[in-house]
């Protein structure tokens, strides 16, 4: 019995291809083993007269047993009765023995799965195994009614499902560990849109900066200012960071967000922070990011847009202790110089970890952030 | 010319489509057994005699071979010949004429001789004419290069795909099923024309297509409409054009439904059916959700016997019962 594997041990002889006397050659199939894999067909490695049939069709032996002999040695003529006696018939004396009738052919092993082709190409495509599923198609067939629905578009370097297991994970944690406490600014933005106007006069728009560029360039540098809020509660103890790198939120089209860091982001120039801004934003959004941006960031601010709310009360990203949030731009009543006069104002909010800092370290940032974007410095 | 649609029965069709199609053109005529005094064996032709003269509507002798002989030589001639063979039974006689001489000459004269020759048949069981004429042989034809296969199953169909037949360069063949002839439908004016290129979804539904043609298309329909009332939408492709197949349609709609049941009046083996059948394995396998199933006449010659006959025919209950076992597989 031929090993058909290292994991074989035995195999059951099915059937017998050749009758003792019969004349083989070396890749004659001789046999049929049962084995676990299926039946497979027994080679002969020899040419010669196959001389007794050890083993009966039904037999299960061990891998190595004698399962007939083979005479190499007759190698010429054919090992025929006739050329010793040519008068004599061939008589029941020496009877050539009548192979048994072969049992049934074995059937294919009961574990192989009917799947239709559009079920087996669906789970290929979802990398399903389709061991355990239960077949409802024709004949028991696993059908496409038997699995879930179409594979999960992936769409440019990110997984949807994947991605909001992660958001899931972290701001589930967020909510379980951290005590947030919050506060919040509304800040007169005039003076600054006023400046960004005249930088942008004569700015294609690619090039043109945008409020939220001029709101994270007053954020960073006021979180240089405030090391306390920037970096990561680990071990029961807070650990500062060693430089500024602010996670910026992205939404993606299509559901989920993301914040690659924008590393040294208080030592950038107002343009260069434009630039990286909407470097992170392509990338994020097209595929790109690098494992690191995804790992780095140290304090996490995130800018609703024109689009969004008046103002967010942020869930901070663990391990970070601070997450900063930027309202919609709106205009409203203020008073300048004990008149009520219309100005361009955002609400500013921080959400931080009351384990690593205290509301009134959070509230001399957000003082500090208003003060940069009252003054706004010339780059 | 009213616009309003007109009731109109198939055979009404057919003899309006012939009338029409030698009136636009001197080249047409049409010739046949009987098709003149006695007005065709189906009555297709009955008043055309009358109307148009022996020139144009001419009897022949009984001779499948001689007059379908005839009709090639005179497409080759430069008419436009409309040969009507009594039922497809009665072609065999002129399967030499139809295979070696009218979709071969094309070929075997590099182009040098068209053959625009029509040949129209009467197809089909359910009258009771037993096996020598209730046989479905379009199959048979569909297998042969340089023939294309028409099978009207609608009154539209009826009415428009000869004049499409006779624009063709090369021989059209026809088949009309005899239990159509009977049917009375409307027929929209504003229609005038049809392709004889492509398939057709003659009911849309999303859980099995059903495949048919000629006259197992009502057939279909109505067990797609037995079916609908189970909760089961079938999509009915009536094939229209049994050579060349258009196999985009088939294969769409495969697309969609991923179950396919095929609907075919002639034999199982070897089959138009079997045709469609590989077609799918081989452009939409992966496509499918389930085995095809065929729903064809039994393999024996059309019974005389009324209930045998319905017995060995396609029927609206074995058809939703094979798509049923599709759509819904018993646990």
């Amino acid at each position: 019995m031929p090993s058909l594997g290292a994991d074989m041990e035995a195999g059951t002889l099915v059937e017998w291809k050749v009758a003792p006397g019969e004349r083989v050659h070396r890749g004659d199939i001789v046999a049929v083993v049962e084995t676990q894999k299926g039946a497979i067909e027994i080679e002969i490695f020899e040419d010669g007269v196959l001389r007794d049939l050890v083993v009966a069709p039904g037999s299960r032996v061990p891998v190595g047993a004698l399962l007939a002999r083979l005479d190499v040695a007759a190698g010429g003529p054919p090992p025929a009765l006739s050329a010793a006696a040519p008068a004599a018939p061939p008589r029941a004396a020496a009877p050539a023995p009548v192979p048994p009738p072969p049992p049934p052919i074995a059937m294919p092993p009961a574990s192989r799965h009917r799947v239709t082709p559009a079920a087996r190409r669906r789970a290929a495509a979802l990398g399903l195994p389709l061991e355990g599923l239960r077949g409802t198609g024709v004949e028991g067939a696993i059908c496409l009614a038997d699995l879930p629905q179409a594979p999960p578009r992936r769409s440019s370097g990110f997984d949807p499902v994947g991605m909001r297991k992660a958001i899931a994970a972290a701001m589930g944690r967020s909510k379980r560990e951290i005590p947030h406490y919050y506060l919040s600014q509304t800040v007169d933005l005039t003076p600054g849109l006023e400046r960004l106007a005249r930088l942008n006069a004569g700015r294609a728009p690619p090039e043109r900066l945008l409020p939220a560029a001029m709101m994270l360039h007053a954020a960073a540098r006021a979180v240089a200012e405030t090391p306390e809020l920037n970096g990561f509660w680990e071990n029961d103890a807070f650990r500062a960071a060693e430089g500024v790198h602010v996670g910026w939120a992205v939404a993606l089209r299509g559901g989920g967000l993301v914040a690659p860091a924008i590393r040294d982001a208080d030592r950038l120039s107002l343009d260069a922070l434009m630039v990286a801004m909407r470097d992170l934003v392509a990338r994020a959004r097209g595929g790109g990011l690098r494992g690191s941006e995804l790992t780095d960031a140290t304090i996490t601010v995130t800018s609703l847009g024109d689009r969004g709310a008046e103002s967010v009360l942020p869930i901070i990203h663990p391990p970070q202790v601070t997450i900063l949030g930027f309202g919609r731009i709106v205009e409203r009543p203020w008073v300048v110089a004990g008149a009520v006069v219309p100005r361009r104002v955002a609400t500013l909010t921080l959400a931080g970890d009351h384990r690593a800092s205290d509301g009134h370290r959070g509230g001399l940032l957000l003082a500090r952030i208003e003060a940069l974007l009252q003054k706004p410095e010339e780059p | 010319m009213s616009t309003a649609p007109a009731r109109i029965t198939y055979r009404e069709a057919c003899r309006e489509a012939i009338r029409a199609a030698i009136l636009a053109d001197p080249r047409v005529f049409l010739m046949g057994e009987d098709v003149g005094r006695y007005g065709g064996c189906y009555a297709v032709t009955k008043g055309l005699l009358e109307e148009l003269g022996e020139a144009r509507i001419r009897d022949t002798p009984l001779s499948e071979s001689a007059f379908v002989g005839a009709g090639i030589g005179a497409a080759i001639a430069g008419l436009r010949p409309i040969v009507e063979v009594m039922t497809c039974n009665f072609s065999l006689l002129a399967l030499d004429q139809i295979l070696n001489n009218a979709a071969t000459i094309p070929h075997m004269s590099g182009g040098q001789f068209a053959v625009p020759l029509v040949i129209r048949m009467a197809t089909g069981a359910g009258r009771q004419l037993a096996a020598q004429h209730s046989h479905s042989l379009e199959g048979w034809f569909a297998h042969i290069p340089g023939l294309r296969i028409l099978a009207p199953a609608t009154i539209e169909d009826a009415r428009h795909m000869l004049a499409a037949a006779l624009a063709d360069p090369n021989p059209v063949l026809i088949f009309e099923h005899i239990m159509l002839y009977n049917m009375e439908g409307e027929l929209d004016p504003a229609v005038q024309g049809v392709d004889i290129a492509s398939a057709r979804i003659r009911r849309p539904g999303h859980d099995v297509t059903l495949v048919t043609y000629g006259g197992s298309l009502f057939k279909t329909l109505d067990a797609a409409e037995a079916l609908a009332r189970e909760g089961i939408e079938s999509e009915v492709i009536d094939l229209r054009v049994l050579r060349p197949l258009d196999t985009a349609t088939i294969m769409q709609s495969v697309a969609r439904t991923r179950r396919v049941v095929i609907v075919d009046e002639g034999w199982r083996s070897g089959s138009l059916s079997a045709e469609v059948a590989m077609r799918i394995m081989e452009e939409a396998f992966f496509e499918l959700d389930a085995p095809i199933r065929r729903v064809c006449s039994r393999e024996v010659p059309i019974p005389y016997a009324a209930h045998l006959e319905q017995a060995a025919l396609p029927q609206p209950g074995s058809i939703a019962e094979a798509a049923r076992g599709l759509a819904r597989p018993a646990p």
